[in-house]
């Protein structure tokens, strides 16, 4: 099993999750999230001051999937993610050691 | 989400059918019980539910047409006014029924001012200090109305000190010095219906004013009110609780009725020809100056002025800020319409019009000035505008033309948003901008009676003297007892409950415990 950690653009989740959906992925874990990497921040006013906002919104998608699935996954994800404009996002794809159902108490791939 | 509405549609069918008219029932079984008792042992609040009760009840009428004889004069123990307006209906009487309704009405307006401040200051403070900045609120609007009755508007309006040519009248006639005078319980100390009656009907005398005494005290303890609430968003999110409610208590308490005694009690400044209509100086400069002083005393918040320049700390909630000011906006009407003390059609017409007009003034020009500024629209400094044309057209509503109204306004959002950026730039921290819209600006409405007014006896130089004679004492006032308050006990929170907010940390509360991070798209 292995877990996919996506950082995308908070606009692309439902299109990401649809994708998802379409190669048979139907269950994800999704959290708000403030992040940078080569997208810089950008300039705001207030009353008179001006600031910079370095940390952008993103939204983390984590998902874990049986091995035989990895690869349609992450394309699912990065083609549904991608704009082409600089902040589209990042992929990480980690080992997953175990994983239990916790109603059933199923373990392994029955319980991804 | 089922769950929940069906938890809302059990609620609500609890409130309509069970507990609506449980109160109503109970209300109406109470209204009787006090119509028929004849208890006296108490104080004025059951002379008002007594009188409420027996005009509630249909048979209030039959009952004063049958007591008397006399179509002349009211018997004894019968509210005099209203027996006069009904069996001597005429111009007179109806000119005060409704004179006296409208500045009621007005009292009830210029209360909306507070949800409006509440709502402003929220707004414009960070969400883990909300709880703290209306619990202020709301402890002012306690206060002052408490104060207001238990000292204040005895103090503020102790008598006569003047005659008509501004000398002072002599030690036998003269109520008091026209500098300071003792406050004391404004209500009445009769304690049997009969002389409450009779201490009422002498209250409502037609010498008095166009409406009675009651009203009087109402209208104008909700300006104490004000006054004080203006210094509570200055000094928000850094400030102590406790340090800042013993200030308040002595600002609205004492303070205010003092300076408000030298122009509306008929003192010094009344008598030496000074104009402040609705209050200018007296609540607006009294209110911004008491700010700056604090402000002063206090610091500003942690993180505002650093080495790489001024960071701003932005508001919370945009939406929130908004409605304060247009509810502010809505409660001016009552400011400055009531405070014509009449329901002259002609004048308060005339004030609602200069009012709007120059409101909307200052906020068209605080909208173009910001954005020239800053290169963007900036929708707080529009909303600061709007509050700065309010002020500046308060000393002299009635007394200046439509045009001059507009200019006023105009001036008045220009001066704002330079005033805000000059407080900054020399690092006095003001939140939501209250000593800049309420404190310079005040001045700039009292001095505007000066160039703008129809009356030729409002002179620029009265009315400068007059407005930096109020703002100094409110600020050397509220110098000294904040920094007393300083020595004595402190009245800054600490570097780390300001940073946890103080929700968390003075009041053990969050304003908003379900809310997570906002998403954007």
């Amino acid at each position: 099993m292995k877990k996919i950690e996506a950082i995308i653009k908070p606009f692309k989740l439902d299109e990401v999750k649809d994708a998802l959906a379409e190669v048979g992925l139907a269950g994800m874990t999704v959290t708000e999230v403030k992040g940078f990497g080569r997208q810089k921040g950008h300039t705001e006013v207030y009353r008179g001051s001006e600031y910079t906002v370095d940390f952008l919104p993103k939204i983390k998608l984590e998902i874990v999937v049986d091995e035989a699935q990895l690869e349609e996954a992450s394309k699912a994800i990065i083609g549904a993610a991608k704009t082409g404009k600089i902040g589209d996002g990042k992929v990480f794809i980690l080992p997953v050691e175990e994983a239990i159902r916790i109603r059933t108490d199923e373990t392994g791939a029955e319980a991804v | 989400m089922k769950a929940i509405t069906q938890k809302l549609k059990q609620s609500l069918l609890i409130w309509l059918f069970v507990i609506l008219p449980l109160a109503g029932l109970s209300s109406s079984i109470m209204a009787d019980e006090e119509a028929a008792t004849s208890d006296a042992g108490t104080t004025g609040e059951t002379v008002l539910s007594d009188a409420e009760s027996t005009d509630a009840s249909d048979g209030g009428d039959a009952e004063i047409g049958s007591e008397s004889d006399e179509k002349d004069a009211a018997p004894s123990g019968v509210n005099k006014y209203k027996y006069d307006a009904i069996e001597n209906p005429g111009a007179d009487n109806a000119f005060f029924t409704t004179s006296n309704l409208w500045l009621l009405l007005a009292a009830a307006l210029v209360f909306i001012m507070h949800l409006g401040f509440s709502t402003l200051e929220a707004g414009l403070s960070r969400s883990k200090n909300t709880v703290n900045v209306l619990f202020k609120n709301v402890f002012i609007i306690c206060i002052g109305v408490l104060t207001y009755a238990f000292w204040g508007f005895n103090a503020m309006y102790p008598g006569s000190a003047y005659d008509d040519d501004g000398k002072p009248l002599p030690a036998e006639e003269a109520a008091w010095n026209g500098k300071v005078a003792k406050g004391s319980w404004f209500g009445n100390p009769e304690t049997t219906q009969e002389k409450v009656d009779e201490w009422n009907n002498g209250q409502l005398s037609e010498g008095y004013a166009d409406y009675n005494w009651w009203t009087d005290f109402i209208f104008q303890a909700m300006f104490a009110a004000t006054a004080a609430t203006i210094v509570s968003g200055a000094v928000a999110e850094r400030i102590k609780l406790s340090s800042f409610m013993v200030f308040a208590v002595l600002l609205v308490m004492f303070a205010y009725p003092i300076s408000g005694a030298w122009k509306w009690g008929g003192g010094f400044l009344d008598a030496g020809g000074f104009y402040d209509f609705a209050g200018s100086s007296i609540v607006h400069a009294f209110g911004g100056f008491a700010a700056l002083a604090c402000v002063i005393v206090l610091g500003p918040r942690l993180g505002k002025y650093t080495d790489s320049g001024m960071k701003p700390i932005p508001g919370h909630s945009m939406p929130l800020a908004t409605i304060g000011v247009f509810l502010l906006f809505l409660g001016w009407f009552g400011f400055n319409g009531g405070s014509v003390l009449s329901a002259d059609p002609l004048l308060v017409g005339h004030v609602f019009v200069t009012t709007a007009l120059a409101a909307c003034a200052g906020g068209f020009a605080s909208i173009i000035v910001s954005w020239a500024k800053f290169h963007k629209p900036d929708l707080t400094m529009g909303l600061n505008g709007m509050l700065a044309g309010l002020v500046g057209i308060t000393a002299g509503a009635d007394t200046v033309g439509m045009g001059s109204a507009i200019i006023i306004g105009l001036i008045a959002g220009l001066i704002v948003v330079f005033s805000i950026v000059l407080f900054d730039s020399i690092k006095i921290d003001d939140p939501v901008g209250a000593i800049s819209v309420h404190g310079v600006c005040g001045i700039w409405g009292t001095i505007a009676v000066g160039i703008f007014s129809f009356n030729p006896e409002h002179s620029f130089v009265t009315q400068l003297k007059g407005t930096l004679i109020i703002s100094a004492w409110a600020f050397l006032f509220s110098l000294i007892v904040f920094s007393a308050l300083k020595a004595i006990m402190g009245v800054r929170v600490s570097e780390e409950e300001e940073t946890v907010g103080l929700d968390k940390s003075e009041h053990g509360q969050e304003a908003y415990p379900d809310f997570t991070i906002a998403s954007e798209k």
